[in-house]
């Protein structure tokens, strides 16, 4: 079977201090396909894209798996690496402002990737340049401008121009469209919609607007505090949101017409959690507006939520009729890594981990396909175990949870080059439960 | 279909008379180096009543900013004139800071607007130490942190701004600008750099705020969402001047002039096809005659205006400058001959 273009497997990254910015986090995406991320600040949306491409600054932690077209990026060397960025997979970045040279021209700044890479000459550097920016709808002379001589929508163009310069398979646009005023905002969202689907890219696109996403991609997962807690196609997602983050982040941007939101803003109380002190249980527990009282020391897995669908929240009713079988089906497409906090052992004994039993603490870490099997037995869910052990488990599991796929030899080497900086993470994430 | 609870004393007729009036306001800006002045705002009426809450929407570069800060004594005017509560805006230092006191500022980034090295009770009572506040300045900054959603206040007082999140930061800013007890504020995009989720907070702060105090709002966004969520009217203003206005329900749900039209159509939610218009707002010291908005109208370049006959007058015929009042009101040569054709047959 060919690989998905881009395949992330139980991604966890933590900062230097101690933040845990992303927690687990499984997705895929195909050629051609356009998957939206939302969030809102600090849930680590940014984080998982710079690590994606391995930008993260120094001393950052980082396990799991990030396979491009079947190779894992964590564990390139150091050269492929930079050949696979720009060439491979590229990133329009925030903020176009910042991310250009104010102090060169704008085609030298797109030539600069085309002749690092392609080993171009400096004619066919320039040549390519002027393609690039017709393409992205800005006349070729503009190259000489400099970025402050161009509108915000203009050097959005331009770093657009820039992230296709080596023709590469994923682009990841982080907030590409933020801060641009709407019609430029439609003038960029058509662009990037006619290029992915003319040059066969897969897309990663990155926002805090929901609107923006269901409208322009084909799936979405909702972060929160570092984790996936729902994801599905994109406007099932937007219309009819599972998880109650999702719902709030819809319903933030109103629909115009909409007399529900007339004089009726709707927000959602408190602020984003901070990562360096995430609360006990789902994260989400103290802003939740249909909290239960075991969601302060539960912590939730990902869970089927219809048809393509998951949503990681205690709420969600299991379809009937999801027996272990579809269960491992809905698994196979992203593996919720940190849901066998709340499994009880009796549970995952009598799971499918034979295969992992030798491995150490497999209580813990078999429960990772455990969303099916919760819905199998689903009377063992609200079981409470103690919040420092659910916590600690599910890390361990996060940790340890890409064996439990075991899929490409390699992946499963590096998974256990990692697993014996678990425990740290687990200790360090676990430092602000009580 | 506009049968919307309304708060307050919004919409009560007859209209109440403006609390904020703008009058064939310009504002000029000199050009560099012998290029023509900019023409930030170039003639605009606009009403802000008692308790009302006004959205003024536009791209970047329209001038909508500039509007707001002049309505504010924060940039002379070129002409035309500002009235507050019946009498004309009086530059003169001593006025301008009674001004002040009355009409407050609501900046756009909270991160920037805060002082980082003061505190949270020093940023709110800053107000009240300029305007020798005679009471009790304390009480006085514990009530307009309550009022902004920061409660218990006294847990804030000795913060520094880096110790709050960017909800609470747009609260304190907005704590500082209530502190006063004004009768109007104008918010300079009170949400742009909030997240999703306390955006709706904030809005639903700035709704509560009329309710409770019958705070007159003007909010300058690019964001139509907002305006359906809280304003009651909506000027929607293009190159320096207002092209369409009225009531939220009439504008945004039946837009008239090609502009809002094509702003409406791109939203992600909007029903048929998006008007995705091409380039960006000419440069303001280079005004096009005739309708400033014919270079980019979709209207008149799908041939729809030299059909009604008016396509000549869209490119050399210029539109007067839309009333204050509350009707709905469109400068278009397009929609004022649709609607005198209507008006005949």
């Amino acid at each position: 079977m060919k690989p998905s273009l881009l395949d992330v497997r139980n991604l966890e990254v933590t900062y230097p201090g101690g933040a845990a910015a992303v927690r687990g986090v499984s997705l895929a995406l195909d050629a051609g396909q356009k998957l939206g991320i939302a969030g809102e600040s600090g849930c680590g949306k940014s984080t998982l894209a710079l690590a994606l491409l391995r930008l993260l600054p120094p001393g950052t932690r980082v396990t799991g798996e990030v396979l491009l077209d079947g190779e894992d990026v964590l564990a390139m060397k150091w050269g492929r690496l930079r050949a696979v960025r720009w060439a491979g997979a590229s990133i329009v970045f925030q903020g176009a402002m910042h991310s250009l040279n104010a102090v060169h021209r704008v085609g030298d700044q797109i030539a600069e990737p085309v002749l690092l890479h392609s080993g171009a000459t400096p004619a066919a550097a320039r040549k390519r340049t002027g393609e690039l920016l017709e393409q992205v709808g800005l006349p070729a002379a503009r190259a000489a401008a400099y970025p402050h001589e161009l509108s915000g929508g203009q050097r959005q163009r331009v770093m657009i121009a820039m992230a296709l310069a080596c023709d590469p398979r994923l682009v990841i646009a982080d907030e590409p469209t933020t801060a641009l005023d709407v019609m430029v905002q439609a003038q960029i969202l058509r662009l990037i919609e006619e290029l992915v689907a003319e040059q066969e890219l897969g897309l990663v696109m990155i926002s805090h607007d929901l609107a923006v996403l269901a409208d322009t991609c084909d799936r979405l997962a909702v972060m929160y505090a570092g984790r996936v807690v729902e994801e599905g196609p994109a406007r099932d997602v937007y219309e009819d949101a599972r998880h109650p983050y999702g719902r709030a982040l819809s319903a933030a941007f109103p629909r115009i017409g909409d007399p529900a939101a007339r004089f009726a803003p709707r927000g959602l109380p408190g602020d984003p959690p901070d990562p360096a002190g995430l609360p006990p249980g789902c994260t989400f527990h103290p802003r939740c507006p249909v909290a239960l009282d075991t969601c302060g020391s539960q912590d939730q897995p990902l869970r089927d939520a219809g048809p393509g669908r998951r949503a990681a929240c205690v709420r969600v009713e299991v379809p009937v009729g999801a027996g272990p079988g579809a269960g491992a089906g809905a698994g196979a497409w992203e593996r919720p890594g940190t849901d066998a906090g709340q499994m009880p052992p009796s549970a995952v004994l009598t799971a499918d981990g034979s295969t992992r039993a030798g491995r150490d603490d497999g209580s813990a870490r078999v429960g990772a396909d455990g969303s099916a099997r919760a819905g199998a037995d689903g009377s063992a869910l609200p079981r409470t175990d103690g919040p420092a052990q659910a916590v600690a488990d599910g890390s361990v599991c996060a940790a340890a949870g890409g064996s439990a796929r075991a899929v490409p030899d390699a992946g499963a080497a590096v998974v256990s080059e990692y697993e014996d900086g678990a425990p740290a993470a687990v200790s360090e994430s676990g430092g602000g439960t009580p | 279909m506009t049968a919307t609870p309304r708060a307050a004393s919004a919409a009560s007729p007859p209209a109440p008379a403006p609390l904020l009036s703008a009058q064939q306001l310009h504002v000029a800006f000199p050009g560099r180096h012998g290029a023509p002045p900019v023409r930030a705002v170039d003639g605009v009426d606009l009403d802000i009543r008692p308790g009302e809450i006004v959205a003024l929407v536009g791209e970047s570069g329209c001038g909508k900013t500039t509007l707001a800060r002049s309505l504010l004594g924060l940039v002379p005017t070129s002409s035309g004139r500002v009235t507050f509560a019946g009498s004309p805006l009086d530059y003169a230092p001593r006025a301008l800071k009674s001004y002040r006191r009355r009409a407050q500022l609501v900046l756009q980034d909270p991160s920037g607007s805060l002082n980082p090295r003061h505190t949270v009770y020093d940023a709110v009572a800053e107000g009240l130490r300029i305007h020798r506040y005679p009471g009790d300045e304390r009480t006085a900054v514990a009530g307009a942190l309550a009022r902004a959603g920061l409660r218990p206040p006294e847990r804030f007082f000795l913060r520094y701004p880096h110790q709050l999140s960017g909800g609470q930061r747009q609260r304190v800013v907005i704590a500082g600008a209530l502190v006063l007890e004004p009768e109007l504020v104008v918010a300079d995009e009170p949400v742009a750099s909030l997240d999703a989720s306390v955006r709706g907070e904030i809005l639903a702060l700035l709704l509560r705020l009329r309710t409770e105090l019958g705070l007159a709002a003007l909010v300058v966004t690019h964001d139509l969402g907002l305006a359906w969520n809280i304003a009651d009217r909506v000027a929607v203003m293009y190159l320096g001047r207002i092209v369409e206005t009225g009531e939220v329900e009439q504008v945004l749900t039946a837009p008239r002039h090609p502009y809002t039209r094509a702003l409406l159509s791109v939203l992600p939610e909007a029903p048929g096809e998006p008007v995705v218009l091409t380039g960006e707002p000419p440069d303001p010291s280079r005004v096009p005659s005739g309708c400033r908005f014919h270079a980019r109208c979709q209207v008149l370049a799908s041939g729809e205006a030299a059909r009604a006959g008016v396509a000549d007058a869209c490119r050399t015929e210029e539109l007067p400058v839309l009333g204050a009042g509350t009707g709905t009101q469109v400068a278009c040569h397009w929609v004022r001959a649709k609607a005198a054709r209507a008006g005949a047959g």
